[in-house]
C-alpha cells in the first residue's frame, strides 16, 4: 500500500501530461485529415481569356495542383434555343474559357488572397472566383476547434507541472533524509540517487505502459472511429511505433529531469 | 602507536561565525576510547561533527586518517567515511527502510555481496538483541531499540573509527548497557578507536579510556 502510493501521484500527474500530449495529437491529425479532405472538395474558378495549361497555372502561384477546363456546353445549351448552328460555333470560339483550379492544400485566407492577385496579375485571366465566404468560414472553424484544443493542452500543462513541482518538495523532503544518512556513511552520490532515479524510471513505465494500453483501446473502439468516419475522414488515433516511442521519451525524460533537480537539490545534513 | 586524529589549533564555528572550539589541539592514537564531556552547548557535538567531516574546520588543521579534513573533496571524505561508523543521538535511521536493510547499507556501500551482508546483519541482530523484531521498520520499535539498530549499523562493517554522539542519552538502563558493551566489545577485541560524545561517563566500564572535557571552546585532557 505504501509502495503504491509512493508511486501513485508520479505517476498521475505523467498520465495527464501523456495524455493531453496524445489528444493534442490525434486533434492536429484529425484537422490535417480534414483539411486534405476540404481541399479535395475546394476549388477557384478562373476565367480566361485564352488557353492556359496545368504547368502555366503552377508558374502563377506554386498552390495550384491542376487546372481543367470546364466545358462550355452547359452555358451555350442555356444561350442555344433561338441561334443557328453557325453562331453557336461562332459563339464557342468568343467565349472565354473556364478552369477549375485544384489546389496543393487547403490554402489559409491570405494564401486565397495572393493566389487570387496572382491570377489576376496575369494577362490572360480576366476573373477569379474563390468561393473566399465559405472558405474562410470553415477555415475559422477549423483554426478555432485547434486553438481550444491548444489552450487546453497547455492548460493540462500547466497545472500538472505545478502539480509535479509540488511533489517535487515532498519527494526532496522524503529523499534528502535518506541520501544524507548514506551520504553519512560515504555513499557516492550515484548510489545515494539510484533509488530515485529507479523510481522515476519505474513511474515513467508506468504511466506509459499505462498510455499504451489506453490509447490502443481507444484506437480500435468502434465509437471513436465511427466519430471519424462521420465526418468521412480516417485518422490514425494511436500508433503502436511512434507514438510509443515519443510517450516513452518524454515520461523517461520528465522523470529523469524531475530526479536530477532533487539531486541537484539536495543538501548535505551539517 | 598510530595516531587517528590529529587537531592542531583547530577553530571551529557554524555559518554565523560565532567561534564553538577556540585553537584546540589535542590528539587521538589507535585503539583509544575517547570520552568528550563538557556542558550543554560546549560544542561537544560540533567538535564530533567535524571529526566525521560535516563541518570543516575555520582555522587550524583537522588530519583524521591521516587525511585533512581543511580541504578535503567530496570523494576522499566518502572514502574516509566508509571506515568509520557513526552513532547519532537522533539515530537516523531510514524510516522506509527495514531495520535489516539500515543495518546493511555500510556494508553495501563497502561493496560486500548481498549474502555476506545478510550473514553480518543476523549475527548483530543477535548481539544487539533484536533477532525478533526482523522485519519491522525504525517506527515501530521503542527509542531504546532504534538507538540498538544503529549500533548495529555503526559496527556492521568493522570500522577503524566509530564515533557516537550521547548513544544513550534517553535509554533505559537496559539498552544503555547492551550499548556501552557493545562499544567496549569492539575497542578490546577488534582495537576500533571509539569516541564517545557524553554528559555521564559510565562507571562500570572495563577500558582504559582518554577523557577529553570541553569548557568555553576549550579542549582540556583530564587524566
Amino acid at each position: 500500500m505504501k509502495s503504491v502510493r509512493n508511486h501513485l501521484s508520479l505517476v498521475v500527474a505523467l498520465l495527464s501530461i501523456l495524455f493531453s500530449m496524445q489528444l493534442f495529437f490525434i486533434v492536429e491529425r484529425s484537422i490535417d485529415a480534414y483539411k486534405v479532405k476540404l481541399s479535395q472538395n475546394y476549388s477557384v474558378i478562373a476565367v480566361s481569356k485564352e488557353e492556359l495549361s496545368s504547368d502555366a497555372f503552377s508558374k502563377i502561384n506554386k498552390i495550384i495542383s491542376q487546372a481543367q477546363e470546364i466545358a462550355p456546353d452547359s452555358v451555350i445549351k442555356k444561350l442555344s434555343s433561338d441561334m443557328k448552328s453557325t453562331n453557336i460555333e461562332l459563339l464557342k470560339l468568343t467565349l472565354p474559357k473556364f478552369y477549375k483550379l485544384s489546389l496543393k492544400h487547403y490554402p489559409s485566407p491570405d494564401e486565397i488572397k495572393k493566389l487570387k492577385s496572382d491570377l489576376l496579375a496575369h494577362n490572360a485571366i480576366t476573373k477569379v472566383e474563390d468561393f473566399a465566404h465559405t472558405h474562410d468560414t470553415i477555415y475559422k472553424l477549423l483554426l478555432l476547434f485547434k486553438n481550444v484544443v491548444t489552450l487546453f493542452s497547455s492548460v493540462v500543462l500547466v497545472v500538472t507541472l505545478l502539480l509535479i513541482f509540488k511533489e517535487l518538495r515532498i519527494w526532496q523532503y522524503k529523499h534528502n533524509e535518506r541520501m544524507s544518512i548514506m551520504g553519512l556513511f560515504g555513499a557516492a552520490l550515484w548510489l545515494r540517487s539510484a533509488v530515485l532515479f529507479r523510481l522515476a524510471i519505474v513511474d515513467a513505465l508506468i504511466a506509459s505502459f499505462v498510455s499504451f494500453g489506453v490509447f490502443a483501446y481507444l484506437s480500435s473502439y468502434p465509437w471513436v472511429l465511427e466519430q471519424f468516419r462521420n465526418i468521412g475522414i480516417e485518422v490514425v488515433v494511436f500508433n503502436p511505433v511512434d507514438d510509443s516511442l515519443m510517450i516513452l521519451g518524454v515520461s523517461v525524460m520528465i522523470s529523469i529531469i524531475l530526479a536530477s533537480l532533487i539531486v541537484l537539490g539536495h543538501k548535505e545534513e551539517a | 602507536m598510530d595516531k587517528v586524529i590529529i587537531a592542531q589549533d583547530l577553530s571551529l564555528a557554524y555559518s554565523n561565525n560565532e567561534t564553538i572550539i577556540n585553537k584546540a589541539s589535542f590528539s587521538i592514537n589507535s585503539g583509544d576510547f575517547v570520552f568528550i564531556t563538557g556542558a550543554s552547548g560546549s560544542g561537544k557535538s560540533t567538535l564530533l561533527k567535524s571529526l566525521y567531516g560535516a563541518l570543516k574546520p575555520k582555522q587550524g588543521s583537522l588530519v583524521v586518517g591521516g587525511v585533512e579534513l581543511k580541504a578535503i573533496s567530496r570523494s576522499k571524505l566518502n572514502f574516509l567515511r566508509r571506515h568509520m561508523g557513526i552513532v547519532f543521538q537522533d539515530y537516523k535511521l531510514v524510516k522506509e527502510w527495514t531495520i535489516e536493510k539500515n543495518i546493511m547499507l555500510p556494508l553495501l556501500i563497502n561493496g560486500y555481496l548481498k549474502n555476506v551482508a545478510q550473514d553480518q546483519v543476523e549475527k548483530l541482530l543477535k548481539h544487539v538483541r533484536l533477532n525478533h523484531q526482523i522485519g519491522k521498520y525504525p517506527l515501530e520499535l521503542s527509542g531504546g531499540e532504534q538507538q540498538r539498530v544503529a549500533m548495529a549499523r555503526a559496527l556492521a562493517h568493522n570500522p577503524i573509527l566509530i564515533m557516537a554522539d550521547e548513544p544513550t542519552g534517553n535509554l533505559d538502563e537496559y539498552s544503555s548497557q547492551l550499548i556501552w558493551n557493545l562499544l567496549e566489545g569492539a575497542n578490546n577485541q577488534l582495537k576500533t578507536t571509539v569516541i564517545v560524545v557524553t554528559h555521564n561517563i559510565p562507571k562500570n566500564l572495563n577500558v582504559d579510556y582518554k577523557h577529553f572535557h570541553i569548557e568555553y571552546g576549550n579542549i582540556h585532557e583530564i587524566s
